[in-house]
């Protein structure tokens, strides 16, 4: 794929989603613009909030404490601190919507926010303590992170990938298993782990398609597959995956059911989903 | 070990004769070690007349710990004479600043740059060390040793512990206790109400028991409201600290810029009467931050300046 000593670079000069790009510059251009504003527009972006959670759990600020969401790292770092590490971050730039053929960006930020706002709601499912709902929903917005940058690195191979899965039907890995030896789950928890970001972050995005046998229990890996098939189910948004599967065995036993089951059981789906969309509206 | 105040003023340096009785320097606090160490604590334009005494005590040896890099706590550094001089060793030690990513050494070079001042970093003649200081990180010097924890300021700042043959002073640097930043009635503002709790016991923690604290007390309750995220604390937030960490002395100081003497001293002693200080257990004993008194640590109670309301 690409050498480890260029990604960190390349990752840097990624730009940021367009809607929260302009919300940023234009939040931020009143001096006394709502701090939680600010906070809503970075953690529904998946760019400015890896960013700025890589930067934050670097050995550069070494912190004691792990920062898994963008509250944390207001709480730590203050809010004017991290008001500005998102201007410098919507000065990159804006994403494409189409850079490639086969993958919108904005369909792609739907599906991001989609499986962000149901893993939350399905940590509550299984009685995760609402503190720590945020930072499932972070590793479904998330938990896609690796195909971007690929989007953004690789854009030939990636649109190869993109086309084969779709030609042929075939799960999106599975097709870029063929095309890079790897796919953009490894590549999403590489990078994740190589940024030192926390462990459960790291599996829920390296095994959101395909559990591994180690670490059995892990309840946000499986709120996140969980999630990323639901939102497939309903068609919110779109990840460039057109392969829908039913929940793994082990995560149907965490919930009890199978997927449609669970769709069914999830109260006003649809009025919580919306919420998020504005997110992703230009 | 002992303490003195170089500079206790907020923002800008501000002399005159209306500020005469606490002084008008910028930030700047000299200690002194069992065994001579001298550890300074953020370089404002107090650094210029502690340079001025250090001249007398050649070859100087000396270690600055930086809270945050705004001008108020920088000022004085390229004005610091040691740094001229062949035969002294100077450390710096501070946060860089993480949205530029550049080191505590870039951001003080740039002060330095031919526009701002005539002499180059590069030219200066003492044996001078730069240190990148993680959260929460030990440097021992000799008896010394000092500590530095993340506070809460638009800016990388931190808070010094500074611990010597068992006695200990806090300085927070520039600090204001994290405030919610949603509304009661906000889904998210209880979780956040957690974090900002959880991380305040961490700095009280860190606090607990020193001898002195000095702690940024730079307006009054009426003036809060307004000033609200400008990263300051108030005289009843400090009061609040010090007696919940049990220090025995604590030291108000960044006192606000446009304050005279008569006005801080009113609205110190105004400040005590609200939260009626002295009426409780182990009360710590509560002073205005003054230039250019040595003070021993620890200190013995009474010391001047100090509470007003223990005779009354
Ligand atoms: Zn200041
Ligand atoms: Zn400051």
């Amino acid at each position: 794929m690409v050498p480890q000593e260029k990604i960190d670079d390349m990752v840097d000069a990624m730009p940021a989603f367009s809607n929260s790009v302009m919300r940023v510059l234009d939040l931020t251009a009143d001096i006394n613009c709502s701090p939680r504003d600010i906070v809503a527009v970075i953690d529904h972006d998946p760019v400015m909030t890896m960013k700025i959670l890589k930067l934050v759990n670097s050995a550069y600020f070494g912190l004691r404490q792990e920062v898994v969401s963008i509250k944390q790292g207001v709480v730590m770092l203050g809010i004017n601190t991290v008001k500005n590490l998102a201007i410098t971050i919507a000065a990159v730039g804006m994403l494409p919507r189409n850079s490639i053929e086969g993958f919108d960006s904005q369909e792609f930020l739907l599906h991001s926010l989609g499986t962000a706002t149901l893993s939350r709601i399905l940590s509550h499912r299984i009685g995760i303590p609402a503190k720590e709902s945020t930072d499932y929903f972070v590793a479904g917005l998330l938990h896609d992170f690796g195909k971007v940058v690929m989007v953004q690195s690789m854009p030939e191979e990636m649109e190869q990938a993109l086309n084969k899965a779709a030609n042929e039907d075939i799960d999106l890995c599975v097709a870029e298993q063929e095309i890079f030896g790897s796919t953009h789950a490894d590549f999403g928890a590489m990078l994740a782990s190589k940024w030192q970001l926390p462990a459960a972050l790291i599996n829920s995005i390296g095994e959101h398609h395909e559990l591994r046998t180690e670490d059995q229990d892990c309840p946000m890996r499986d709120c996140v597959v969980a999630a990323n098939i639901l939102t497939k189910k309903i068609a919110f948004g779109n990840s460039g995956n057109p392969q829908v599967t039913d929940l793994p065995a082990q995560v149907a036993s965490r919930f009890g059911c199978n997927a449609d089951d669970l769709l069914a059981q999830i109260e006003n789906i649809d009025e919580q989903l919306e919420k998020t969309r504005s997110f992703a509206s230009v | 070990m002992q303490l003195t105040f170089r500079g206790v003023r907020g923002s800008i340096a501000s002399p005159g004769p209306s500020t005469v009785r606490y002084g008008g320097n910028t930030t700047c606090i000299e200690i002194r070690g069992d065994e001579g160490e001298i550890v300074i604590l953020d370089a404002g334009t107090g650094i210029f007349p502690l340079a001025q005494d250090l001249l007398k005590e050649l070859p100087v040896r000396c270690h600055i710990f930086i809270s945050h890099t705004h001008w108020d706590h920088i000022q004085g550094l390229p004005f610091f004479t040691p740094l001229f001089i062949p035969g002294n060793k100077v450390t710096i030690y501070g946060a860089g600043d993480p949205v530029s990513q550049r080191g505590i050494q870039d951001v003080l070079n740039r002060q330095m740059e031919y526009a701002y001042f005539p002499i180059r970093e590069a030219e200066l003649n003492a044996e001078i060390d730069y240190v990148d200081l993680p959260d929460q990180h030990r440097v021992e010097i000799g008896s010394v040793s000092v500590e530095n924890i993340l506070m809460n300021h638009p800016a990388m700042d931190y808070g010094y512990k500074v611990s010597c043959n068992g006695k200990s002073v806090f300085f927070t640097g520039d600090h204001e206790w994290p405030t919610n930043i949603f509304e009661p009635e906000d889904e998210d503002y209880d979780e956040f109400a957690q974090e900002i709790e959880a991380r305040r016991l961490q700095i009280v923690d860190f606090i607990r028991g020193v001898d002195a604290l000095v702690i940024d007390t730079s307006y009054t309750r009426a003036e809060y409201p307004s000033k609200v995220g400008w990263g300051h604390g108030t005289f009843d937030t400090s009061i609040a600290v010090a007696r919940e960490a049990g220090v025995k002395h604590c030291f108000f100081t960044h006192h606000e810029p446009t304050r005279s003497d008569d006005a801080l001293e009113q609205a110190f002693h105004q400040a005590l009467e609200q939260n009626a200080a002295g009426q409780v257990a182990h009360e710590p004993e509560f002073h205005l931050a003054t230039e250019g008194k040595p003070i021993d640590i620890p200190a013995s109670e009474g010391l001047p300046g100090a509470l007003a309301f223990l005779d009354i």
